[in-house]
């Protein structure tokens, strides 16, 4: 599984040079990544449907316990397929669909780096690994959101849809820590068998809760619902992939995973069952109110995914089968939808709006005949495999009337939309002003596949129920579900509920111009909804972000010096505060006559440096001081010190000389006050580090490690220089670093002295 | 800044001071001394040059843009590391190798060396960049 998902992550880093190299059928040549994941995964279909998971496992920081481990089971199964199957048919209708387009490259590779995340993300078994692949379908889903950098709509809902997810993977990430401490394993399938433990636990609510907001910002779960449509600036074809199969159903695949560990609580039930029923009703309700294309598919996105939430809140076998064939049927006809839709904007010049289309049938018959498959599968029409869901939803909702109440709702409003995705823009008269053809092969091949693939699941539901939803359903359960879907159930009450929902939807669909008319009526709304708290939280981050940059980043030098050396003397007093102050007074060694000199003419050259007169005078009595301190590196037996001291003292003198070159001329620009204040602050700073080295020199460890590095000094590191032993060898990396700092900080003066606006480079 | 007693004084001390720079590097394992000390008597050399002459006549002499001597020096301290690698040690560690010369006589080779000389270009190109910088900002 490594193997492939690699292949699929270097696939996917190699598509810009692809297709620079050969522009053609790009992604026909990429395709191949996917689809030999696609190959693989049906191969281990068989064990999977017996009851066999593939496991595999690769050990990565063996120090921290992290593998990159892999576990395949019917969940992982259904989801990978999806994920590689849809793939595989997004990427050759993105070929069609970017034809000609200077940055189809860069687009392939964002979509297949999303894709290889989020195979990812239902393949891996670590639950760090879980995370690192999440965190990379938040980060992949961003680029492919805001692809049309150039549009500020696109940036901000780029970044919209980035800021809720990472901020739920936040969460989700404590969720993980917690939990992975109380079942005390890393691993997902180990943590499902330990539910009693989990959910006996004390940190169960939190866990819970913090798992859910980080399932629920990535599912587009009320309140965190508004990303999702905004996120329909993305390209067509991400938005079909991101939102038919995969990103959107991470969420949806992560509590389906843990419901053995977590589930069966009345706690899971409330929170889910709740939230999702309520996000499934709101979309179902917004959708109705939407005219552009893309809107009215996401809007159901949301409400299809509510309906999962809800399906697996309840957490019956039923329901968690319903569910499964749910996340199924969802997929192929919301794919399907997506990509026509994409098609029919795209063949048209431009157009969204569903009222501003009509009579396509003829232009394009073929994505007629696919779009009406597809939107009678979502209106859940029977004989489409939408249909056979649906039953499924109805049957297992049967001991719950509230929730067949909202179904009925929620499908009438799939009804319409069905229709006016798949009908409308088809049916009627053509506008005049529409212009309009068939989509090329290479977009025509994914809407094919699916629309029929609505039809023929339906017709194969028993075969295609026990070999995929099964599997699925027994893992979401943890225990072995029989399942077995019917086309045809026999007359009940559920197909007469099925009915009044279709003859429900009908009807909303012919008074589909009251519910616009609603809609408009009802957008103050907007003013007051999740989307309003988040603009306003964003405003005020940024605004308190500027504030803080102002108070903090006052661009005065002496005010950065003020708070580094005051923070450092507030440091060492309260350490030595807590050691009870300084007690080393009896053990000073006595001062001798030559260091008492160079002391004086250290405190002398010190005091010269404050008072001079010119700005050379103090250089050079600064210079002083360094001599002097050289002076005592000598008498001390620092030969090394002392050298560097005279060399680097000398420098200074120069290089400042040559930095006040360019300053105005010298005045004594602060007040008395201030200076006072300064001279304050560099005394204390002069205590402070005083008590310290002397505090330091009397600090006991077991064995000095300096008497490590004389002793080993030579026959380790074959040199008989301690000093420079450490800096070039014990200590290398340390002066690696150093050295690095060393050449920023001159490219940094460099870029400050040579690059100021409106001045070239100098010579080279 | 023209000054002949300085300009003929820079022309006598410059090779020396140069040589002492290599000197002084190479005698740090054993001695006082090292890549960081000789970079700073290297790049004091130039300065003094500097002082003496002009930017001009500095960068003319040494022909290379400092900044790509830091960046040298960068690499080759980086790059000492590496060798470590391959026999299963921790980047960075000394490795050490005798070098047969004359007669004989053998001479050990490792790279604390060549990361000492890393230091030394790093030290030196960083002095020259700014020097150069301030100078020519006349």
């Amino acid at each position: 599984m490594l193997i492939l998902l690699s292949i699929c992550f270097i696939a996917a880093l190699s598509a810009p040079w692809v297709y620079r190299i050969c522009p053609k059928y790009t992604g026909a040549k990429l395709v191949a990544a996917p689809l030999a994941m696609f190959v693989w995964l049906l191969k281990k279909l068989s064990d999977v449907m017996h009851g066999h998971p593939v496991e595999q496992q690769f050990s990565w920081v063996k120090s921290l316990g992290l593998e990159l481990a892999f576990y395949l089971d019917g969940l992982s199964l259904l989801f990978s397929l999806l994920i590689s199957g849809i793939g595989i048919l997004i990427i050759l209708y993105t070929q069609g669909y970017f034809k000609g387009h200077p940055q189809q490259g860069r687009f392939l590779m964002y979509i297949m780096a999303f894709m290889a995340s989020m195979l990812g993300v239902v393949l891996a078994d670590h639950l760090l690994l879980v995370f690192i692949f999440w965190e990379l379908t938040s980060f992949t889903s961003y680029l492919l959101i805001g692809f049309n950098h150039e549009s500020a709509a696109a940036r901000n809902a780029a970044l919209q849809a980035m800021l809720v997810t990472v901020l739920g993977g936040l969460f989700l990430l404590a969720g993980i820590i917690l939990m992975a401490g109380a079942a005390d394993t890393w691993r997902l399938s180990e943590l499902i068998q330990r539910g009693d433990l989990l959910v006996a636990h004390k940190n169960y609510l939190p866990i819970l809760i913090l798992v859910c907001i980080g399932a629920f910002t990535k599912s587009a779960q009320f309140p965190f619902h508004f990303w999702l449509p905004n996120a329909m600036q993305a390209p067509t074809p991400a938005s079909a992939y991101l939102h038919s199969s995969t990103m959107v159903k991470a969420g949806v695949y992560l509590l389906a995973r843990l419901h053995p560990a977590l589930g069966g609580t009345e706690e899971w039930g409330m929170i889910l069952t709740t939230i999702g029923t309520a996000t499934f009703l709101l979309g179902a309700i917004m959708a109705l109110g939407q005219h552009v294309l893309k809107r009215l598919l996401a809007y159901t996105t949301v409400s299809a995914l509510g309906a999962m939430i809800m399906l697996l809140g309840v957490g019956t076998a039923y329901t968690i089968k319903a569910m499964a064939a749910f996340v199924l049927a969802h997929a192929f006809y919301k794919a399907a939808l997506f990509m026509i839709a994409g098609g029919i904007t795209h063949e048209t010049g431009g157009e969204t709006s569903i009222d501003k289309l009509g009579g396509l049938r003829r232009a394009m018959p073929v994505s007629f005949a696919c779009a009406l498959l597809a939107g009678l599968s979502m209106g859940g029409f029977p004989p489409f495999f939408g249909f056979v869901a649906k039953e499924t939803w109805l049957h297992a909702l049967g001991d719950y009337p509230i929730l067949i109440g909202a179904t009925v709702i929620g499908g009438a409003a799939y009804v319409l939309v069905g229709l006016s995705t798949g009908w409308k823009p088809f049916a009627g008269k053509m506008p005049a002003e529409l212009h309009a053809h068939e989509v090329p092969l290479s977009m025509r091949i994914g809407p094919v596949t699916l629309g029929l693939g609505c039809l023929v699941l339906a017709f194969f539901c028993g075969p295609i129920g026990h070999a995929l939803v099964e599997p699925a359903a027994s893992s979401i359960a943890g225990e072995h579900v029989h399942v077995h879907l019917h086309l045809w159930a026999g007359f009940n009450k559920y197909l007469v509920i099925s009915f009044i929902t279709l003859g429900l939807g009908l009807v909303c669909y012919l008074a589909r111009s009251l519910f616009l008319k609603t809609a408009a009526r009802l957008g103050v709304l907007a003013r007051i909804g999740p989307e309003a708290v988040y603009q306003l939280i964003y405003a005020s981050v940024l605004k308190f972000a500027g504030w803080q940059t102002r108070a903090l980043q006052t661009g005065i030098l002496r005010d950065y010096i003020r708070v580094t050396v005051l923070t450092a003397v507030a440091l060492v007093g309260a350490a030595f505060y807590r050691a009870g102050g300084f007690q080393q007074w009896e053990n000073l060694s006595p001062i001798s006559l030559r260091i008492a000199l160079v002391a004086v003419l250290m405190i002398l050259a010190a005091l010269a440096t404050v008072h001079s007169k010119s700005r050379l005078q103090s250089i050079l009595a600064m210079g002083v001081v360094g001599y002097s301190m050289a002076m005592l590196f000598t008498f001390f037996g620092a030969p090394d010190l002392a050298m560097t001291q005279l060399v680097i003292e000398t420098l200074t003198v120069i290089l400042m000389a040559l930095a006040f070159y360019h300053l105005p001329a010298f005045r004594h620009s602060s007040s008395v006050r201030s200076r006072l204040f300064d001279g304050t602050i560099a005394i204390g700073v002069g205590v402070a580090v005083t008590l310290l080295v002397l505090a330091a020199l009397h600090v006991q460890t077991p064995t000095p490690v300096s008497d490590y590095y004389l002793d080993h000094s030579y026959d380790m590191a074959h040199g008989r220089n301690v000093v420079n032993v450490i800096l070039v060898d014990f200590r290398a990396l340390d002066t690696l670093g150093e050295i690095t700092v060393l050449a920023i900080a001159a490219l940094g003066a460099f870029a400050l002295l040579k690059l100021r606006s409106g001045k070239e480079e100098g010579a080279p | 800044m023209t000054s002949i007693i300085l300009r003929t004084a820079t022309r006598y001390m410059f090779p020396p001071l140069l040589v002492f720079s290599i000197y002084i590097l190479l005698r740090g394992h054993h001695y006082p001394g090292g890549g960081f000390v000789g970079g700073l008597f290297a790049g004091s050399a130039f300065a003094l040059y500097t002082l003496a002459f002009d930017v001009a006549d500095a960068r003319r002499l040494i022909r290379i843009d400092p900044r790509d001597i830091t960046a040298a020096g960068l690499a080759a301290a980086l790059l000492s590391g590496i060798p470590p690698l391959f026999t299963d040690h921790a980047f960075l560690t000394g490795t050490w190798w005798e070098v047969p010369l004359f007669s004989g006589a053998t001479m050990d080779i490792g790279t604390p060396l060549i990361f000492d000389i890393g230091v030394y270009l790093v030290v030196f190109g960083v002095l020259l960049t700014l020097v150069f910088v301030l100078g020519e900002e006349e």
